[in-house]
């Protein structure tokens, strides 16, 4: 294989894992305020189909992206409620609806499987951006406006988690809600706010997928992407910067799995899907036993410091407990 | 800016933790506020900040009538309080603590400019704190220097600390109260929450004490530090009425018969305990056969931490334990369990009983291990017996989160295994009414004569010198050594209970 | 400090109505909400739910396959029990089914080699050393995902969705690699047993009275272990309160890793039987699901073993009555999870409106 060919290997990564980027980020946002969205499975599948379906009737790509948004809103309105309000098991709830929104898109797009409809229109390569060595081919000669997007949003979340004061107050939320409420912020109002906009970007994913990445409609669409991201946002450590690259290793993955499929005969790129939860699971061994921090704690303090932010993977101190405010 | 409470009521269901309590502190002035747990304290500096809300009552800052529902409101107002355990992110660094929910931070975030500031406060404070730390690794007395300088930053006219002086070295609390002063001294109004009577003596202008929910009194406390002579001749006076306020002006007799023998149940050798607030040593003590030892003092001074460890429920990070002759340091719960070892918990419905559970499954769970199957009918009539024992107000298929606070006591005591080497209580009468407090203590004894040894904690003074032999005083992370009961009278229980040794 | 403030529910009297009021009122909700779905998809409700649920008994051959559904669901929800009683989220079940279909086809493929004509040992003993296999590949995978829980303190959910994912991964490489059909490796599974190592049936239908004998005598143990027995009591008691019932004496580890065993082991029988009964080979969705559903009859039921039994039955009946629908009405047969999810959902969101506001 020589670098022309790693190249495209690398760039179709990171086409085909921008939706799964989409996720990611969106889910990362809802955690890091405390709450856990566990029906991303559903709400991906439930916001392609809905997505194709209102794009194929108003024939419009962009109000099919917007139906997609309201209904991960929706979902993500009833995880809210069960709770926060409700104080219910947050688990609970989600596994229901993810697998109820999964059944659900099924049943209601039955009359819309294999049928064609309109996709994101064609993107161009950006001018002076693609110029630059390697990683201008890689990011900037994509065809897809959704990958630009994905970018934007990228960049546009770790600027706000980590430069702005309402994303200080997010990661405030998250790790200690009661400090938070002590400072004058409204915990509850704000963790609906986010477990909403979380959603509505996973209900966008979905919509990805099915008018652009992965066209169309069928039963099962999207089967699987929304418990990967779950377990890329526990990989890259609630940071939207490590999410979107370990949602770009899996992108990896995949391409090499349909490159080992012409060599290693007979093993489908099912087996590929195995890895991130592996590799999740081999994260959080290290971590929840606190070896990682053992390990780390021999290096002086400087490159320790920024060595565990940037590997840091404890979550959100507060991820999953009820909130209770007079 | 000058701050009024007047005739503040606030009831937690039946218990009136604020009974028209008034509390007026001018500016510039440091004001403490003295008084045991459950004296109502806590309840009110929470209701001045925002934290909870009053049922009924007035507050005033500088006259004028203040609307103060929430934590919001009261920083509008420029009130600030510094909680007892420190509200803070830990996974977060210094400047990013310092920069969370202020009003003047800007939407983009400005870090250097931050950190120029905070390094600008520490420098007129004298504060050391290096503000790319992460918080979780600062020491207690760092995070409240964190948390002062923060509260300025964002303007506060009235600082409230609460219990504050737990837990930091005495450096740090030497900073902490000349930085204090200089505060007052320009103009701010301080409210300091202590039980520490040596701290608030040497710091505050005035002091309220509280007790039961009311306003025991109000003293002076400037003729403390006009000079060195005139302060020392009045020294004596002042503590002692403040000891009295706190207190009340005498103890019960002490009215427990001897039980103690002379076989040793209990040793504790060189035991360190640490928790993320505290270090607490206890170098000593031998608990005997039947005996009782009491354990005094403010809670959050280590009880817990002491007790758990003397029940196998928490290692100790030094030290050993010996039961009956055994060392029992590090091993497993059970291992304490089975060496006749009992813990009942304060808190009882999070940590001693299962709510959702009846008393009979309570029951059944303690007589675990009798074959597989349960015989319903007799462990029915087990629960039945230990109703009427222990007077418990409940059937055998009430859950025991519906029980009254005094039943589920009860219950607890009935699950009690018979016999036992040693039984470690935390507050066993908390909640309960003077009858239930007697016939409680009556079942106690009982066990005593047959040779249960008896360590229990408690913040009701009385009870302790009713019921103990010896009596062992926590404050602020020191451990006093144990002093028969006879030994004991208001005055040095208040003091030791004050921090002075 | 705990996140915790005091609060005071200061609600207007019209809020504060009777539990049972909130509870019925989701259901009927819910039930409100499926009309809408089949009005949506352009049919009658009243319609689609009688042909559903007509086709689940119309002939012997469909309530042959109610019952296999059954016994299988059974399984599965039956070792949930366990699990959901202790505290516990396992989410990883669909794993312990598959690797319990693995173990057991691993078992029979040693037995009944590719190039015999024969089993090596008498079929009904082959077939019950598969089924043992089964369970005993369920512990295994039960057991991990419990010491990674126990000891390594991940959530028992990620850790189960990781193994579940791992169990299929290696399935799908097995069904497309060392087992794969002579000549061409494919979806639809390994080669087929003989049918000599096949479940005996009722009559002409596809339910097994091994099946359904296990799923039945499943529940039964677990309804009497729960009610009757110290563990039941234990586990209990360790799943609503961890800590008291430690300080009370209760070996809390052992008890969740117990839950853990038990239901793997359940689970394994599930996959057993998926192999030996109804698929007779390994498939890629070997558990159909079932382990998922299983999760969802135990919440509906709020972890209580006396009433698997209905719900199961009635979630079976949707399953194979739904099947009916892409032929009669051109409908999707995934109405059957609609309406059960919602079921589930609605009674969540009604347990936990009465645990909120009710009057008590």
């Amino acid at each position: 294989m020589d670098s022309a060919q790693l190249l495209i290997i690398l760039a179709t990564a990171i086409t085909t894992a921008t939706p799964l980027v989409f996720a990611c980020l969106g889910e990362t946002l809802t955690e890091r305020a405390g709450v856990i969205n566990l029906s991303a499975e559903g709400t991906v599948m439930l916001g392609a189909m809905v997505g194709f379906v209102v794009a194929k009737t108003t024939e419009s790509v962009w109000l099919g992206f917007l139906g997609a948004a309201a209904v991960g809103m929706l979902v993500a309105l009833i995880v809210a409620y069960g709770a926060i309000t409700l104080r219910q098991s947050q688990i609970a709830i989600g596994f229901v609806l993810a697998l109820l929104c999964s059944d659900l898109s099924s049943y209601l797009g039955n009359p819309y499987v294999r049928v064609p409809g309109p996709t994101v229109p064609p993107a161009f390569p950006i001018p002076i951006l693609e110029a630059i060595p390697v990683i201008g081919p890689l990011f900037f000669r994509q065809g897809d406006v959704l990958v630009y997007a994905s970018y934007v949003l990228i960049i546009g979340m770790w600027f706000y988690f980590y430069r702005t004061r309402t994303g200080l107050t997010l990661r405030a939320i998250g790790e200690q809600p009661a400090a938070a409420f002590v400072r004058g912020h409204n915990v509850i109002a704000l963790r609906y706010l986010y477990t909403l906009v979380g959603g509505a970007m996973i209900g966008i994913a979905g919509a990805a997928f099915s008018l652009d990445f992965k066209a169309g409609w069928s039963h099962r669409h999207t089967a699987g992407y929304g418990w990967i991201a779950l377990a890329i946002v526990i990989f890259g450590g609630w940071n939207p910067l490590r999410a979107a690259l370990g949602a770009y290793l899996f992108g990896i993955l995949q391409s090499l799995a349909s490159v080992a499929q012409s060599s290693i005969q007979d093993v489908p790129t099912q087996v590929f899907t195995v890895a991130p939860f592996i590799l999740m699971i081999l994260v959080l061994v290290l971590t929840s036993a606190g070896w990682l921090g053992r390990l780390l704690g021999y290096l002086p303090v400087t490159p320790r410091r920024a060595l565990m932010r940037a590997l840091r993977t404890a979550p959100p101190a507060a991820l999953g407990r009820p909130f209770e405010q007079d | 800016m000058k701050v009024e409470l007047q005739h503040i009521h606030k009831h937690f269901g039946p218990v009136h933790a604020n009974d028209d309590v008034s509390l007026t502190v001018e500016a510039g002035t440091i004001h403490g506020l003295l008084g045991e747990n459950g004296a109502g304290k806590s309840t009110l500096v929470k209701i001045l900040s925002g934290f909870i809300t009053r049922d009924s009552g007035v507050i005033l800052l500088d006259g004028q009538p203040a609307h103060i529902q929430s934590p919001a409101d009261a920083l509008r107002y420029g009130i600030g309080m510094l909680h007892q355990d420190p509200l803070d992110f830990p996974p977060l660094t210094v400047v990013e603590n310092f920069m969370a929910g202020s009003p003047f931070t800007p939407p983009i975030l400005n870090p250097r400019a931050a950190e120029r500031e905070f390094r600008q406060w520490c420098a007129r404070f004298n504060f050391d704190i290096d503000p790319h730390a992460q918080v979780g690794d600062l020491t207690v007395g760092e995070r409240q220097q964190l948390e002062i300088v923060r509260l300025l930053a964002n303007g506060v006219g009235t600082l409230i600390l609460d219990e504050p002086t737990t837990g930091i070295s005495a450096s740090q609390k030497t900073l902490l109260f000349q930085t204090l002063r200089r505060l007052a001294d320009e103009g701010k109004s301080i409210i300091f929450v202590s039980h520490k009577l040596e701290d608030v003596e040497a710091l505050c202008d005035r002091v309220t004490v509280m007790r039961r929910g009311q306003v025991a009194g109000e003293l002076d406390l400037r003729p403390l530090h006009a000079g060195a002579q005139q302060a020392s001749s009045h020294q004596p006076e002042i503590a002692g009425r403040i000891v009295e306020l706190m207190f009340g002006r005498a103890l019960a007799m002490p009215t427990k018969p001897p039980t103690r023998r002379d076989e040793v149940i209990l040793s504790i050798e060189g035991l360190v305990l640490r928790s993320d607030r505290l270090e607490i040593r206890v170098d000593q003590l031998s608990l005997h056969r039947g005996e009782v030892v009491g354990i005094a003092g403010l809670e959050g001074s280590g009880q817990q931490l002491f007790l758990t460890a003397c029940a196998g429920l928490e290692p100790p990070a030094a030290g050993s334990i010996h039961i009956a002759g055994r060392n029992l340091t590090h091993r497993p719960y059970a291992d304490f369990l089975r060496a006749g070892v009992c813990y009942v918990p304060a808190d009882r419905l999070r940590e001693g009983l299962i709510a959702g559970l009846t008393i009979q499954e309570h029951v059944a769970l303690r007589a675990s291990g009798r074959g597989f199957f349960i015989d319903r009918a007799e462990v029915r009539a087990e629960a039945e017996r230990a109703i009427a024992a222990f007077n418990i107000r409940g059937r055998p298929d009430t859950y025991v989160e519906r029980l009254s606070g005094g039943n589920q006591q009860r219950t607890q005591l009935a699950l009690l295994p018979a016999p036992l080497s040693v039984l470690v209580m935390e507050h066993p009468t908390r909640g309960l009414d003077i009858e239930s407090t007697l016939w409680v203590w009556q079942q106690l004894i009982a066990r005593c004569q047959q040779g249960t040894a008896i360590l229990f904690a408690s913040s009701d003074l009385d009870e302790i010198v009713q019921y103990s032999d010896r009596v062992i005083v926590f404050s602020g992370g020191r451990v006093s050594p144990a002093i028969p009961v006879a030994e004991l009278d208001v005055e040095l229980l208040g003091q030791m209970i004050g921090g002075r040794f | 400090m705990n996140s915790t403030i005091p609060s005071q529910t200061a609600l207007p009297w019209l809020w504060r109505l009777p539990a049972l009021v909130y509870r019925s009122g989701a259901l009927i909700i819910s039930l409100l909400l499926i009309g809408l779905i089949v009005l949506l998809s352009g049919a009658s409700p009243v319609e689609v739910i009688g042909r559903m649920l007509v086709g689940a008994v119309s002939t012997p051959d469909q309530v042959g396959r109610v019952v296999a559904t059954l016994s299988t669901l059974l399984l599965c929800a039956v070792g949930l029990v366990y699990t959901f009683n202790a505290g516990l989220y396992n989410l990883g079940v669909e794993g312990q089914v598959t690797f319990g279909a693995i173990a057991t086809t691993f078992v029979l493929r040693l037995l009944y080699p590719e190039e015999a004509t024969a089993s090596l040992l008498p079929p009904p003993l082959t077939i019950a050393l598969g089924v043992l296999a089964g369970a005993l590949g369920g512990v295994l995978w039960g057991l991990l995902a419990g010491a990674l829980h126990v000891y390594g303190r991940i959530s028992e959910i990620f850790a189960g969705l990781g193994l579940n994912f791992a169990a299929t991964g290696v399935a799908i490489y097995l069904i497309f690699g060392p087992w794969k059909r002579p000549g061409v490796a494919s979806l639809s599974g390994t080669q087929p047993f003989d049918e000599s190592l096949w479940l005996g049936t009722f009559g002409q239908t596809e339910a097994t009275p091994v099946g359904l004998g296990l799923g039945l005598l499943a529940l039964l143990i677990t309804i009497v272990v729960m009610r009757n027995t110290y563990f039941g009591l234990r586990l209990r008691a360790v799943g609503k309160n961890q800590y008291a019932a430690h300080v009370l004496g209760v070996p809390a580890r052992q008890q969740l890793l117990s839950a853990f065993l038990i239901c793997g082991l359940f689970a394994g029988l599930a996959g057993a039987i998926q192999v030996v009964g109804v698929f007779h080979r390994l498939i890629p969705n070997i558990s159909s699901n079932l382990g998922f559903l299983g999760l969802l009859v135990v919440m509906l039921v709020n972890f209580d073993p006396r009433w698997v039994l209905p719900v199961a039955l009635f979630f079976s009946a949707l399953n194979i009555g739904s099947l009916q629908l892409p032929l009669s009405l051109g409908l999707e047969s995934s109405l059957a999870g609609v309406i059960q999810g919602l079921l589930v959902l609605f009674a969540l969101i009604g347990r936990g409106l009465a645990q909120r506001y009710a009057a008590s």
